[in-house]
């Protein structure tokens, strides 16, 4: 099937099942998502805790081994690569956490931090090591000779992040995963942050995966947006359309339950009780059936497809809203 | 405010610190009428949790409190502990972030409930059960019965603090203080709990005080607002009058510095520059001054004092507030 316009994707995410094992009981964290990134695009995935997006993310980076599907990045399978092949495949591929602190090791100084993938990637000039570290620093607002010999713990957790991002970019890499690089941060920081990404992205032609459970602030950086929800997707489409426009119920819902910083929106009160099922035991047929108001027997007996319902807009419903 | 329900009188909170003194909470007032809401905002470090446990009178050991706490006639800076126990999870009641550190993860929900109420209330045993099963069922638990011979590990995270919310409701308190009560939770599942919370503040016309980092949060479900700033409340006003006509350049920027979903993608966001001042070493002038984009002349030497918009229930702390700028 078809998700994206784009003839060549950077990376192509193709039936990917991952699932863990907990105490003998299966958790089916992804099944059977599809999703392509065109090159210098930033992809949005939303979704509650739980519903499988950082997850998914983690199996791109091959970090979490899929059941079964692929990962294609530039054309290359990354679920059959293994060894030196893998490692150089990776370089290309980054990730930033959502806790900056404690992605830093504290007992090292931010220069060797940040020189680290370099000395990984066997960059033997220790000159050379320094100059790139330093460009880094300084393009993500931080002075290299201030800061390359204190310790994680000198920072704030904004500039930890600051940090994390020079360190995912100093190899260059094409494709930056972040996952949720914002919800440890206050707002007056978070703002500064997701500028500071999208510098990056258009100083160093960067393509994002941007995992959030904040629908405005993935909408703030997002070209498009995918929806997810126990594991499956529910909808992808432009951001913009998304937000105006939802055709997923699920969708919808999220829209709806934000909390808008305006004392004359009367916050709604239709917000359906009830909270996301196990992912051990997800409903059958449509997995958001359990809390969705249009659902019908067809939604329990049959798993709805993505389909498109508007110009490059894809939902697995139904009965969709438009 | 003599007809406040709480009121805070010249709060000051110190810390000692191996880095020095640090003032958490910084010459505060504050009151909340009976049935009335108060939400305070601020980021983190800002004094608000510190403040909130000042008026529940549960600051770490070493902490320093100066001025009053008055709640409902007395000064709980002055009451013994005995009276404080009395006082507190009876008429003033708290729920907390996460609600496992409310709720005792050896203990079944049912025995914590009913230890609760019968701790405060002189009831039997078969009446505090039957009481804590309309609790649960209140707070949109399913099942109520079967829950109270569960533990809070069986539960979600939006259960436990609808338990959590149980509990605190139990002896039907005068104030609840909600501290940042769904930060921890999905936004899905936040909804839920902030319709909860306004609907059973309404129904036994309780009184309540949201702390909380998100001003979309106490838009729409507080009668009044507080903007709190390294320690000091740098604005207060009702909440209309604090989205729509705000005087204080710290509260334009943290609104303007959201993302919002009615703003195209990629547009910058503008964003408050540095970060809030170190709170063991305070600043002279007004603390918002080195990120503050008005800030001119005395600002970085005098501190500005709260003082009065139109209306005397709008207050804020600033020589170049808002709508007062334009041809000044």
């Amino acid at each position: 099937m078809m998700l994206q316009a784009a003839p060549n994707p950077l990376m192509k995410v193709e039936n990917l099942v991952v699932e863990y094992s907990v105490g003998g009981k299966t958790i089916h964290a992804v099944s059977d998502v599809s999703l392509e990134i065109a090159r210098g695009e930033t992809l949005g995935l939303v979704g509650e805790s739980g519903c499988g997006k950082s997850t998914l993310g983690r199996a791109v980076l091959q970090l979490r081994q899929a059941v079964s599907g692929k990962v294609l990045f530039d054309g290359h399978d990354l679920t059959t690569l293994k060894g030196e092949a893998l490692r150089q495949m990776r370089r290309r591929v980054q990730l930033i956490f959502q806790d900056p602190i404690a992605s830093l090791n504290p007992r090292r100084r931010i220069g060797d931090i940040v020189a680290e993938p370099l000395v990984i990637a066997g960059v033997k000039d220790p000159d050379e090591r320094r100059r790139r570290v330093a460009e880094v620093l300084s393009a993500v607002g931080l002075d290299p000779t201030l800061v390359s010999g204190r310790l994680p713990h000198e920072f704030s957790g904004g500039q930890c992040q600051r940090i994390c991002i020079a360190r995912s970019l100093v190899l260059n890499p094409e494709f930056v995963i972040c996952d949720e690089p914002v919800s440890a941060l206050d707002v007056s920081i978070r703002a500064q942050i997701l500028n500071l990404l999208e510098e990056m992205k258009a100083r160093y032609g960067l393509t994002l995966l941007f995992i959030a459970h904040d629908l405005a602030v993935v909408k703030a950086v997002s070209d498009r947006v995918a929806v997810m929800y126990l594991g499956r997707l529910c909808e992808v489409g432009p951001s913009e359309q998304l937000f105006a426009r939802p055709a997923h119920p699920y969708t919808a819902l999220l829209i709806e339950a934000i909390p808008v910083p305006d004392p004359d929106v009367r916050p709604t009160q239709s917000v359906p009780v009830g909270e996301p099922p196990s992912p051990i035991a997800p409903p059958s047929g449509c997995r958001f059936r359990t809390r969705c108001p249009r659902a019908d027997a067809r939604c329990a007996s049959e798993v709805p497809e993505l389909r498109l319902v508007a110009t490059g807009q894809f939902a697995a419903c139904h009965h969709p809203l438009i | 405010m003599s007809s406040a329900l709480l009121s805070v009188e010249n709060a000051v909170v110190d810390l000692p610190t191996p880095r020095g003194n640090l003032r958490a909470v910084d010459h505060v007032d504050l009151a909340v009428g009976a049935g009335r809401t108060l939400g305070i905002v601020g980021e983190s470090g800002c004094g608000k949790t510190m403040l909130s446990r000042a008026v529940l009178q549960l600051l770490p050991k070493k902490a320093r409190l100066s001025g009053r706490v008055m709640f409902d006639g007395q000064d709980l800076t002055t009451l013994s502990a005995e009276k404080l126990r009395k006082l507190r999870g009876r008429s003033l009641a708290v729920v907390f972030q996460d609600p496992m550190t409310s709720l005792n993860p050896v203990l079944t929900i049912g025995t914590q409930l009913i230890e609760t109420i019968q701790e405060h209330l002189e009831l039997d045993l078969a009446e505090a059960r039957q009481r804590s099963i309309e609790l649960l069922a209140a707070v949109g638990i399913p099942a109520p019965e079967q829950r109270l011979a569960q533990y809070p590990h069986q539960l979600s995270g939006g259960m436990r603090q609808r338990v959590a919310i149980a509990v605190a409701l139990s002896c039907e308190p005068k104030l609840l203080i909600a501290d940042e009560p769904t930060t921890a939770l999905d936004v899905t599942i936040q909804a839920q709990i902030l319709d909860l919370l306004a609907r059973e503040q309404q129904r036994r016309h309780m009184a309540m005080i949201i702390i909380t980092h998100d001003l979309g949060v106490v838009a729409g479900r507080t009668d009044e607002v507080a903007v709190m700033y390294a320690g000091r409340v740098v604005e207060r006003a009702p909440t209309p009058a604090l989205f729509k006509q705000m005087r204080m350049p710290y509260t334009e920027a943290l609104l303007a510095a959201l993302p919002k979903l009615d703003v195209a993608p990629h547009t910058p966001l503008p964003a408050i520059s540095g970060r809030p001042p170190d709170p063991t070493r305070p600043l002279k002038g007004c603390s918002f001054s080195p990120r503050c984009r008005y800030s001119a002349g005395r600002c970085a030497f005098e501190k500005p004092q709260l003082c009065s918009a139109e209306t005397p229930e709008h207050l804020y702390a600033c020589f170049h507030p808002i709508a007062a700028r334009v041809g000044a």
